[in-house]
């Protein structure tokens, strides 16, 4: 569909969005809907074969996807040759020419799969191409600038599985189809990559595919479990690339701590975070959120590899040379629970202490370095210890004979100690050095002195030479930014001061601001928050750029930890390549084994995906299928205050299900925990929209649940569509998440769900509109003004300027859509909003769920953003902000861009950043923020003038407020949503009311024929008392030939018998019917 | 050693100089007043037999320099942190030459001697305030932040701090350590000034002790094995209000100590004396 028309270009960014925006619910929408479609509808044709109505297209549209693919091979030079004349046939062609054999023997392969059993093939197989696509499109973006030919047929795979889809869907939308047509007609290169891609693929050999598969697949979930979804994408992603031959292998050499070389092949477009955890994994390293990938860059300046971008990304092209260290340093290394993890450690420190990054006295040197020989030796031996024994190692930057004395000295008085208690007295006595843990960056201060910036667990410290000048810890931190090549600190008043100061520190260049801010928000956010986000409002740092920290935060970690239940690993202490005797005396396990005890670590829960962006994206991807006919919701809240998580751990670690795709979405955690915050603090929520990604917390306390479903109809866009599509699947996901049931019912493929919106609302309720809009418009001018400072671009989405702080304000995305004009609009609209209000029929339960239907969209012409489009032009940097500005011009696109220079640059932009799809903000999201305000009001997507309109509607079942972004082409799928909510007497409140501390947080996803089961699992700690709560989403999938009520009860029954001692308090049924399509205009 | 923090208070020898006749009316201060040398020395010998007798430590007593008039105050020639000595470089131009006795002695207790050479640098052991776990050095009359940072390079394992004094002869003058983690502090408004400045500066979280007298907060406080926590204080006599409050350390074995005289030129407790743990030594 859309992503045919698209020239390979837009394809490609399509495919990116289709990533972030996995869950679009958008039918009609555009490529990336129909990627997404594909997946859902594989995953579907699995669930449901029969769901191949004229309703679900989707699922029809999958299998016949599926079909075409396979004789695809037969007419893929022919269909390829010709360009997309007509919609619906060039769509079919365009699809057979897309898609490779191998692609068919994929899809065949996934539509077996799926039908006969659903689980982690079909997972695999339609998730995986969606992915792949999405990222594939990314890079291939990249990759068509430089390698066109090379690159064309990765991205041409990519292309092709989304595009059979998006035809399908095509065919279904009349409107749609035209703009496919358009969109067809200028993307006729992608054909012909894509019957090289076909040819390649085929060559390949379909075992060898499926073993890679398999193999990866089982890694890579294992991963994915661990870290968002959409590192796992990737990692899917890798595996049908390496099927591919097309897929580009790179030799990676990461440097471990002992010095040898760990060489790993990746995917070209491999996530940093793929490669990290096959250094865990042949570490044997479970605790492994204090460790990181690091790599020089083109100033030789060591940089961190983000996990959650392309590798090829962020290192410099020239070598895949990277290093394993230690990113946060424990400041209590006694509270590691694994010995191996503390021996990493002590590698480290040993490197840093040799190096002279970690100063020490002379009598440290000694004392360290005489634990090093314990620990590496053993006893002193009287006999063969001689002094030549030591020269070997390195105890100190510069060491004499008079330290190698004294350090075998001090060696003959460990005897008997353990290689683990010398490891253990070695980090006591480091862990004490001022600089222990200290990341020291280069700086001047306001008045030109050169100073340095030492970021560590407790804040920032700045050193003139070698002096420590000045401290701020977090606490004292209210802000965090860069700009240009300044960084600054908005310091909170002190107790006789009345105004806070903003301290601000020059450095070399841009990068390196960048660089410094990134690690505080990243040390900010292991140490001193208890869960990652800054979006959370209980703590005071908010990220005004789109980089985040994703990983585990310390508490988390040490949360975590505390499950690995495993014998100690047998590692050997090779740092001297001396042959320990070990003392220690756990069991020995290869390599090899270790390896294999990593996924089974992930099972035990260890690890609690707390990645946002990428992992929501796939949830979504995975909601997807929810858009058919049939969709019903089951939330089984099982509480248990007593049990410990492990507990529960073990309970579904016995579900084999459960293991299976054992899949730790972090959106999900984060939800509950912005419920729990939420609750806290009503008032806060309205942050997350400006991360965009964090799901909005549910508010379940002051409102009902609220289910917000926004339909956006992107006639022309493929983007928008993608865009909106994206946002809804990361809405559900949140939605998932959450305890309380708030169940955004999927409609028809148009139907998009805000979460943000639902916040927003609550929040702000009764703030007049007028008062946010023009709140926005402040925000968005300055954000302006940043915009146009920033210059660099590229390589990482939090470019010019990045901002972490505290105070909860609109999100510069979302002010940034807002304009006067769609002020306006929104005004207009609000009465047909009102109209048009859902039919969800929330039932008169303690807490309300909202089941937001999607209204028929009242359809909007957007006047020619002219601001929005200044605002690209002047912002090609690549802020966040700008970003999303950008993205809706991209989305306007059916050709009409083209007058406007500014948008090109935008998309160039886009194409940039795609790596950072995280990053990206979402048009939708965007509108969420306008939604957030409350304000019924319509908003526009700042399009480009040739953008011809689109509406955002969201309607809250409470508020009767709907913001519809409708595109006049697009019809909208009437969905009749009916929840019925059973809540057990006991239930004491304990979700809504008291807020308590999260413990650990986990999502546990797995797939049957006809439901999709998300268990989430969360345990709290109130008052004392450690509670878990295990919530689980079972999505029915089907037509109406499934009995759902014996599927419920089928699944509440099988809740029951995995967890005998916990008792069911809630259970939410959404059933959700599409009554009919509606063309809204 | 790395053993840090651990024997925070521990010393087992203790280096002191006798006063030369010629700090009467040679030695440097801050006031005009007149001191009675006679008294002074009385003074002196009461503080090295508390040191000496009354705690066990060892003495090393360096014979007096009439050349030096400020050479009793040996805290000033000298940091000494576990077994690691730096011999500073007095920011007084007359008092430089004090330290070639510090370094004789110093050496023959076997510590690793680290110099201050560069020119530029000065600093005066007056100004270091060690607190166990860091240093906070005072940028003072007699304190220059190149002194400060070769301390800091002799000093590896900790953080040093610099703390700015603005008023007073040294960061000591108006502190000092009162137990671990308990600093004790005059109640001036510069010495309040420089205590929040330590305590943003550090890490580490520290309790306070706030005395009246600026002065009286210059205590010396030991760990030893047979006596636990010791604190040298003001007496009564020079202090009353600020001897009250450390009436309150009630697990500290407190010992007044008569410092009249000798503050008159300046000095307070912990000048006259440099505390040396040997046995902590690796």
């Amino acid at each position: 569909m859309t992503t045919e028309v698209g020239s390979e270009t837009e394809v490609k960014k399509e495919p990116e969005k289709a990533e972030e925006q996995p869950a679009a619910p958008e039918p009609p929408a555009t490529n990336q809907t129909d990627e997404a479609k594909a997946e859902e509808a594989a995953e579907q044709s699995n669930e449901s074969p029969a769901l191949a109505t004229d309703s679900a297209e989707a699922p029809t549209e999958a299998k016949e996807n599926q079909e075409e693919a396979q004789p695809a091979d037969n007419a893929t030079g022919q269909e390829g040759e010709d360009p997309p004349a007509s919609p619906p046939a060039s769509e079919k062609k365009g699809i057979s020419r897309f898609l490779p054999p191998w692609l068919k023997r994929q899809k065949s392969q996934s539509a077996v799969g799926p039908k006969e059993s659903q689980v982690t093939p079909k997972e695999e197989g339609g998730v995986v191409l969606v992915k792949e696509e999405g990222e594939k499109a990314e890079q291939a973006e990249a990759e068509q600038t430089s390698l066109t030919t090379a690159a064309e047929p990765q991205v041409e795979e990519e292309q092709v599985k989304g595009e059979a889809k998006p035809e399908q869907k095509e065919e279904v939308n009349s409107e749609e189809q035209e703009e496919e047509n358009h969109s067809t007609g200028s993307a006729e290169t992608q054909p012909a990559k894509e019957e090289k891609a076909a040819e390649e693929s085929q060559e390949k050999s379909t075992a060898e595919e499926e073993n890679k598969e398999t193999e990866e697949g089982g890694e890579e979930k294992k991963d994915q479990e661990e870290r968002l979804k959409p590192e796992g994408g990737h990692y899917f992603i890798k595996s049908p690339l390496k099927l591919t031959k097309k897929v580009k292998m790179v030799m990676c050499h990461v440097t471990m701590l002992d010095g040898s070389q760990f060489p790993c092949e990746v995917e070209k477009r491999a996530k940093g975070q793929y490669l990290f955890f096959k250094v865990c994994e042949a570490l044997n390293l479970l605790e492994k959120d204090y460790f990181g990938l690091s790599y020089k860059d083109n100033a030789d300046q060591m940089c961190w590899l983000d996990p959650t971008k392309e590798i090829k990304r962020q290192i410099s092209n020239a070598s895949w040379q990277l290093a394993f260290n230690v990113k946060f340093y424990p400041p209590d290394p006694s509270q590691l629970t694994e010995d191996i993890t503390r021996y990493l450690l002590c590698l480290q420190l040993r490197q840093d202490i040799a190096s002279g990054c970690l100063p020490c006295s002379f009598v440290t040197h000694s004392l360290l370095g005489s634990y090093s020989l314990q620990a590496e030796l053993g006893d002193h031996d009287p006999d063969e210890q001689r002094l030549d024994y030591i020269s070997d190692f390195q105890f100190a930057p510069s060491q004499t004979k008079e330290m190698e004395e004294k350090v075998v000295e001090l060696h003959k008085t460990h005897r008997g100690m353990t290689p683990a208690q010398a490891d253990t007295q070695f980090l006591e006595n480091a862990k004490k050095l001022s600089m222990y843990g200290v990341d020291l960056h280069h700086a001047k201060d306001s008045e030109g002195v050169d100073i340095m910036l030492g970021v560590c667990a407790n804040g920032l410290l700045i050193y003139k030479d070698r002096l420590r000048i000045n401290r701020f810890a977090w606490p004292k931190i209210l802000k965090i930014s860069y700009k240009r090549s300044n960084f600054y600190i908005k310091i909170r008043p002190g107790e006789t001061e009345q105004f806070e100061s903003t301290v601000g520190f020059k450095l070399p260049n841009h990068r390196s601001a960048k660089r410094v801010w990134k690690v505080c928000v990243e040390n900010h956010t292991f140490f001193r928050l208890m869960t990652p986000e800054a979006p959370t409002k209980a703590k005071f740092l908010t990220l005004g750029s789109k980089f985040r920290y994703s990983g585990r935060t310390q508490a988390q970690t040490r949360q975590a930890s505390t499950l690995i239940d495993r014998p100690a690993p047998y590692f050997e202490r090779t740092s001297s390549k001396r042959i320990s005797r070990s003392l220690d005396g756990a069991p020995v396990i290869n390599v090899i084994e270790a390896q294999d005890s990593g996924p089974t670590s992930v099972e035990n829960g260890r690890e609690p995906g707390l990645e946002l962006s990428s992992d929501s994206s796939k949830s979504g991807k995975l909601r997807v299928q929810g858009e058919n006919i049939y969709v019903r919701h089951s939330n089984l809240m099982l509480e248990d205050l007593e049990k410990t998580q492990e507990d529960v751990l073990k309970h579904q670690a016995s579900t084999s299900e459960l293991k299976r795709s054992f899949m730790e979405a972090t959106p999900e955690t984060r939800p509950s925990q912005w419920e729990k915050r939420l609750t806290a603090s009503p008032a806060t929520s309205l942050r997350l929209q400006a991360q965009g990604r964090s799901p909005p917390p549910r508010t379940q306390e002051p409102l009902p649940d609220l289910t917000v479903d926004t339909v956006s109809k992107s006639s022309d866009d493929k983007q928008k569509s993608d865009k909106t599509t994206l946002q809804a699947a990361e809405v559900e996901i949140e939605e998932t998440v959450v305890v309380e049931e708030i169940r955004v019912a999927p409609k028809g493929s148009v139907t998009i769900t805000t979460p943000e919106v639902v916040v927003a609302v609550e929040t702000e309720v009764e703030k007049p509109k007028e008062e946010v809009i023009e709140e926005v418009k402040e925000e968005v001018e300055a954000q302006k003004r940043s915009v146009s400072v920033s210059s660099d671009s590229h390589s990482e989405s939090e470019e010019e300027a990045g901002e972490y702080h505290p105070q909860v304000t609109v999100s510069a995305s979302v002010d940034q859509i807002k304009e006067e004009p769609e002020k306006e609009e929104a005004k207009d609209h609000e009465e047909p909003d009102q109209v048009a209000e859902p039919v969800a029929e929330p039932e008169s339960l303690p807490e309300v769920e909202v089941d937001a239907m999607p209204s028929p969209a009242v359809v909007e012409e957007t006047p020619v953003a002219e601001p929005e489009t200044a605002l690209v032009a002047e912002a090609p940097s690549e802020e966040e902000s700008t970003e999303d500005i950008l993205v809706t011009p991209d989305e306007a696109p059916n050709g009409h861009a083209e007058d406007q220079p500014g948008l090109v640059a935008v998309e160039e932009e886009e194409e940039k950043e795609e790596e950072e799809e995280e990053e990206q903000p979402r048009v939708n999201g965007d509108v969420s923020h306008a939604e957030t305000e409350r304000i019924p009001q319509v908003i526009c997507c700042s399009e480009p003038p040739v953008v011809k309109t689109e509406m955002v509607t969201i309607s809250d079942t409470f508020a009767a407020q709907k913001t519809e972004i409708a595109t006049k082409e697009v019809p909208i799928v009437h969905t009749e949503t009916k929840t019925i909510t059973y809540e057990a007497a006991q239930l004491d409140g304990s979700g809504d009311g008291e807020p308590g501390i999260l413990m650990t947080a986990q999502t546990i996803t797995s797939e049957s024929l006809c439901t999709t089961t998300t268990t989430h699992i969360t345990k709290t700690l109130k008052g004392g008392l450690s509670e878990t709560r295990i919530e689980k989403r079972i999505v029915i999938t089907g037509d109406s030939d499934i009995d759902h009520d014996q599927a419920l009860a089928q699944a509440i029954k099988e809740a029951k018998e995995q967890h005998p001692d916990m008792s069911v308090t809630r259970v939410v049924v959404h059933k959700e019917t599409e009554l009919a399509e509606e063309g809204e205009d | 050693m790395a053993g840090v923090m651990t024997g925070f208070g521990n010393f087992t020898h203790a280096v002191v100089r006798a006063i030369p006749s010629s700090l009467a009316k040679e030695a440097l201060r801050m006031n005009v007043l007149d001191v009675d040398l006679v008294k002074a020395q009385r003074e002196h010998e009461v503080y090295v037999g508390v040191l000496k007798h009354k705690l066990g430590l060892q003495v090393i007593e360096l014979p007096a320099d009439e050349s030096l008039p400020d050479c009793v105050f040996v805290e000033d020639a000298a940091v000494v942190c576990g077994d690691t000595a730096l011999i500073t470089r007095p920011g007084a131009e007359s008092r430089r030459k004090e330290t070639e006795a510090m370094r004789r002695a110093l050496k023959e207790l076997d510590l690793n001697i680290f110099e201050m050479s560069d020119e530029n640098a000065t600093l005066d052991g007056g100004d270091v305030l060690f607190t166990g776990r860091e240093f906070f050095v005072g940028l003072s009359k007699r304190t220059n932040q190149k002194g400060a940072e070769i301390l800091a390079d002799v000093f590896k394992d900790y953080a040093v701090s610099t703390v700015p004094v603005t008023d007073g002869l040294h960061l000591k003058s108006f502190c000092s350590m009162g137990g671990p983690g308990l600093i004790v502090i005059g109640s001036s408004e510069p010495a309040q000034k420089a205590l929040k400045i330590m305590q943003q500066m550090s890490d580490h979280r520290y309790n306070k002790l706030t005395v009246p007298d600026d002065i009286a907060a210059n205590t010396i406080y030991m760990n030893l094995p047979s006596k636990g926590h010791v604190l040298l204080h003001c007496t009564p006599e020079e202090f009353p209000e600020s001897a009250k409050v450390f009436e309150k350390l009630k697990d500290h074995m407190l010992i007044p100590v008569s410092n009249m005289e000798k503050v008159k030129v300046d000095g307070a407790l912990t000048c006259c004396s440099v505390l040396i743990n040997k046995k902590a030594k690796v």
